[in-house]
């Protein structure tokens, strides 16, 4: 796909200038040229106001039909499958009722025959399963190779992945090794109702802009999905499923890395995703004492503290705790905004709570705009006058 | 075009290093403690800001006027005392160095003063001679291979944590101004003493002081230049230095616009911003256009030096509009935040204690006219 | 040891405000700036130079010949020399296809031992083109690096997981992704600017990498933008009036009749 002038209609207005987030379009002769940057957003198709733009689509098909089924990618680590992958079925589930096919789920470990078990409760109809011991902790070659080998063989037609570390590691090998298209940290996905290919959308631009992205003449086709976001997959205990062994061979120095310890330390992260209250401090706070005071906030409610970007770019609290656009997604019952500005890197974190309570000195503060509840004050008074009602 | 890519990616440089080090924290305690950390000095010579325009081969960065004269205004723009720890090694102590010193000496004092390991000061004034400089009392005679110095030098920044000071003194009493002569100073030597840092009124986080010196013995090698050439060594010396205070001038004056007019969004009154009303919003329109027109007095005194065309004119000029102009759009900038302007918690009352020293330091704003009519009707 | 440092310039998404009446974004006045995470790439590539003056460190990136500007950024932090890859060809690319590119500039330069990459670029978010230039070079990849430790042809770095990280040796050559928890990027010095202004930047185009237009840029990228467009923002809620003390009282009240507490 790729955007084009139609040089008649254009009046040269530049609107179209103005409004692309790439600065790809020029103004020659008073007429728009779209320049080397462009990526077909489209976004100044919208914006002429006189048609003057259009997409141009390209007519090249290759035979994408032997491609069929929908795969999650069911990350484990120590034994314990990852949240995200029950989200992932839960999504699965939906797009493949709607383009009438099945879920499958692809683990890789030393023992896997109880993650298979969960697996099918949480809906996969089939496990595709990698069992060797040097599969106990994911390593990006040993992954990749073994899931390379099982797309080339299987050929699914979407494969989903949790945006973690490891998913984001896996994913865009994975895609070159099968010469497709990968879209990153989806929050949104579904059918085109016509053709029956995945929409995927996502933030870009620091959660300024939105993107649906499509991958229309490679297979499979592969996103990786944002923890937090889609709807987790029912349980139902006792579901059974076909499970399916995949032939696992390493040779000798092929996987070229060696892990030699793996050392945890916050922990928190767990619980910020799934909290149901989250108290959050930016840097209204005025110093890194002030947590202290969130923290009593959240204890109280049964949640956890959440933090802003700048509050951990100062070094006043650890990366884990940071929700927003670089950090963690949330969506609690509540969440409190205590000296948070409300820049949109934060927004795309957080926007979809349940209920956003904004606590901010200045009334002006963009939180306000998102805010259920907004609350014009000091929260060094504002907060233990809370406590005192809860 | 007076600036390019080199002084663009400095510019972008020292306005990057006054956002990420020179952060409110740490200024409002240099203001709370009178002392300016070390640390931020040392990354300050690591960037390169302590030999801005001294020859590569001697130390330095290599770059040039129009280099230091950007540098100064982003630093100043952040905090008028940190560009004074800029201007120093730049201008008044490597200056009479960079101007006369022999290769000796420039090895085994300008080098250390570049990369920041010493520190310089500038001993021209005394109790008795500022702008009349060639009224000074202090004496220097010839005493086998050494000088005796004697007198008091008085305002000298910095003097309290110097390594070394270039002192001018008397060597022929009979030839005033002709009769001058420089010397670099061990500040370690017998004889040599400062008077108890002043209370200043801005610019806190630098120490100035007399230097006292009692019978202080210095050995032929360290006097500076030519006997009795010590006069034209200052003068031109003090030639670049004003472009680095009218450079200081448009860093702050900027600073104050930038708080005006923030402040000028946010504050309502009446029902409205105080930007909507014409009274407010004149004031802003006038303080930066005569902030536009005073930069670019100084960055042609500066194309000028690099151009070495005659710049002695262009940089009292730019030095006299520059600082005066400097005043008066922080005191407009105190007069639209109101009460609040004068109240330490805003960021315009620093201001304008700390430029009111601009208009003084380096030669008068009388002295730089008196340089201009001399120029224009001689 | 010759270090290689995968470089992007981008908008800076801080200073990107949409237009509250149309919902578009509003760029003018946007600064390009080197992108951050790329910034501590090219630290650590620096800082291995900083105790070993055999080490050579060249920056890549692909881009129009604006990039410049950034590429003379990198050489006045400290690096050796720069390379450009700039070509209409190549203009539109996804991941697949920049990749592509990036790998085939890699080879052109020659043998590298370590390719710093920033993990993510903040502007596209997809933390997607160091890994995959890995895979085309057929070379070993970390990414999410916090931590390197060169020991002779070994690396040993920490590799940064949502609860803590894992320790990983890897041989040369091999592709690190750096997240800004690795270091604090070093200040331009204008000893090094003076130097990089009359440095050459190399620039080639997809016939010097040899590849063919086909291979780059929009038209081999399998991923492709069907549409683009500004966030719903949430509407507006009730703002609370008071004292503290009746604020509180009042929002209390309204999330127990709400139910949520």
């Amino acid at each position: 796909m790729s955007v084009r002038v139609i040089v008649e209609k254009c009046k040269g207005c530049s609107i179209c200038v103005k409004c692309c987030p790439f600065s790809a379009i020029d103004m020659e002769n008073k007429i728009a040229v779209i320049g080397d940057a462009c990526t077909g957003c489209g976004v100044c198709v919208d914006e002429c106001p006189f048609d003057a733009i259009e997409k141009t689509e390209d007519h090249v098909k290759k035979d994408l039909s032997e491609y069929k089924g929908v795969w999650v990618f069911a990350e484990q680590r120590e034994g314990k499958l990852m949240p995200v992958v029950i989200e992932l079925l839960g999504e699965a589930k939906k797009l493949a009722a709607e383009i009438g096919t099945d879920v499958s789920a692809v683990v890789c470990g030393d023992e896997v025959d109880a993650l298979t078990h969960e697996l099918f409760a949480y809906g996969a109809d089939k496990v595709y399963q990698a069992v060797h011991p040097e599969l106990k902790n994911y390593r990006t070659d040993a992954y990749t190779k073994v899931i390379e080998e099982a797309i080339n063989r299987y050929k699914p037609e979407i494969i989903l992945l949790g945006a973690t570390h490891i998913g984001r590691d896996l994913g865009p090998c994975l895609a070159v090794r099968c010469d497709t298209g990968l879209t990153a940290d989806c929050t949104k996905l579904e059918i085109d109702p016509d053709d029956k290919k995945i929409r995927q959308t996502r933030p870009a631009f620091g959660g300024n802009l939105m993107a649906t992205i499509i991958c229309p003449n490679h297979r499979p086709q592969m996103s990786t999905v944002r923890p937090g976001v889609m709807d987790k997959a029912e349980y139902v205990a006792g579901r059974e499923g076909v499970a399916i062994r995949l032939d696992v061979n390493f040779k000798e120095d092929e996987i070229r890395t060696k892990i030699i310890k793996i050392v945890k330390e916050a922990g928190e992260l767990a619980s910020l995703t799934d909290a149901e209250f989250i108290v959050s401090g930016g840097l209204g706070l005025g110093n890194p004492e002030g947590f202290e005071l969130l923290k009593k906030l959240a204890d109280k409610l049964g949640g956890t503290i959440g933090s802003s970007r700048a509050c951990v770019d100062s070094g006043w609290i650890d990366h884990s705790y940071q929700v927003g656009q670089t950090g963690t997604t949330v969506k609690p019952k509540i969440y409190f905004a205590c000296g948070i500005s409300g820049a949109i890197q934060h927004l795309a974190g957080m926007q979809s709570s349940d209920y956003i309570i904004a606590i901010n000195k200045n009334e002006n503060a963009p939180i306000f705009e998102v805010a259920d509840y907004g609350i014009v004050g000091d929260l060094y008074e504002v907060i233990p006058a809370i406590l005192e009602e809860l | 075009m007076i600036f390019n890519e080199q002084h663009e990616l400095i510019r972008k440089l020292a306005s990057d290093f006054a956002k990420k080090e020179l952060t409110s924290e740490v200024l409002d305690k240099i203001e709370e403690t009178d002392v300016f950390p070390e640390e931020i000095l040392n990354k300050m010579g690591k960037a390169g800001f302590f030999g801005i325009k001294i020859p590569k081969e001697l130390g330095g960065a290599g770059s040039d006027h129009r280099g230091y004269v950007v540098v100064m205004e982003e630093i100043a723009r952040a905090s008028a005392v940190a560009s004074l720890y800029v201007s120093s090694p730049n201008s008044l102590s490597g200056g009479p160095l960079l101007l006369s010193g022999t290769e000796k000496q420039l090895e085994k004092y300008l080098k250390p003063v570049v990369t920041g390991e010493k520190i310089l000061a500038f001993g021209l004034t005394e109790p008795g001679a500022g702008s009349d400089a060639s009224g000074m009392t202090t004496t220097a005679v010839e005493d086998g291979d050494s000088y005796i110095l004697n007198g008091r030098k008085t305002f000298i920044t910095m003097a309290p944590f110097s390594d070394y000071a270039v002192i001018y003194a008397k060597t022929d009493m009979s030839r005033g101004a002709k009769g001058i002569t420089a010397f670099i100073v061990d500040m370690k030597s017998e004889g040599v003493s400062c008077g108890k840092p002043e209370h200043k009124m801005g610019l806190i986080g630098c120490a100035t002081s007399d230097i006292i010196l009692e019978n202080v013995r210095v050995p032929k090698e360290d006097m500076l230049g030519e006997l009795n050439q010590g006069f034209t060594n200052a003068m031109k010396t003090l030639d670049v230095g004003r472009i680095g205070v009218a450079a200081q001038s448009i860093g702050v004056a900027q600073a104050a616009l930038d708080e005006a007019i923030q402040y000028a969004k946010d504050r309502k009154q009446f029902g409205r911003r105080i930007a909507d009303f014409q009274g407010i919003s004149f004031m802003i329109a006038e303080m930066a256009t005569k902030l536009q027109a005073a930069k670019h007095l100084v960055y042609d005194a500066a194309y000028k030096k690099d151009n070495n065309q005659n710049a002695t004119m262009a940089a009292s000029m730019a030095k006299f509009y520059a600082s005066e102009v400097c005043n008066e759009i922080c005191a407009k900038a105190v007069q639209i935040h109101g009460g609040y302007g004068y109240m330490k918690e805003y960021r315009v009352e620093r201001l304008y204690r700390d430029c009111r020293v601009f208009t003084i330091y380096e030669g008068t704003s009388q002295v730089q006219q008196m340089v201009i009519a001399g120029q224009l009707l001689k | 040891m010759k270090i290689l440092v995968c470089v992007k310039q981008v908008p800076d998404t801080n200073e990107v405000k949409i237009d509250p009446v149309k919902g578009t974004l509003i760029r003018e006045g946007v600064p390009s700036i080197l992108n951050p995470d790329d910034a501590n790439a090219l630290e650590a590539a620096l800082a291995i130079k900083d105790n070993d003056p055999n080490v050579k460190v060249s920056v890549l990136t692909m881009g129009p010949p604006q990039a410049c500007e950034m590429l003379r950024e990198c050489l006045s932090m400290g690096a050796d020399d720069a390379y450009l890859l700039s070509d209409r060809a190549f203009g539109g690319a996804d991941t697949w296809s920049t990749s592509n590119t990036l790998a085939a500039g890699i080879r052109k330069i020659g043998e590298v031992d370590i390719i710093f990459a920033g993990r993510q670029a903040i502007d596209g978010d997809t933390a997607q083109v160091g890994p995959q230039t890995a895979q085309r070079l057929d070379i070993p990849v970390v990414t999410y690096v916090q931590h390197v430790e060169v020991i002779g042809n070994k690396v040993v770095v920490q590799r940064q997981m949502e609860d803590g990280y894992e320790l990983i040796e890897v041989s040369t050559p091999c592709l690190l992704t750096a997240v800004k928890e690795l270091n604090e990027p070093r200040f331009m010095s204008i000893y090094n600017i003076v130097d990089a202004c009359s440095k050459e930047i190399t620039i080639w185009g997809h016939e010097d990498i040899k590849l063919s237009p086909e291979n780059c840029g929009l038209k081999a990228s399998p991923t492709q933008v069907f549409r683009s467009f500004t966030p719903p923002t949430k509407g507006k809620g009730e703002m609370l009036n008071g004292t503290a003390a009746e604020m509180s009282k009042n929002l209390v009240s309204k999330l127990k009749g709400l139910h949520v507490i």
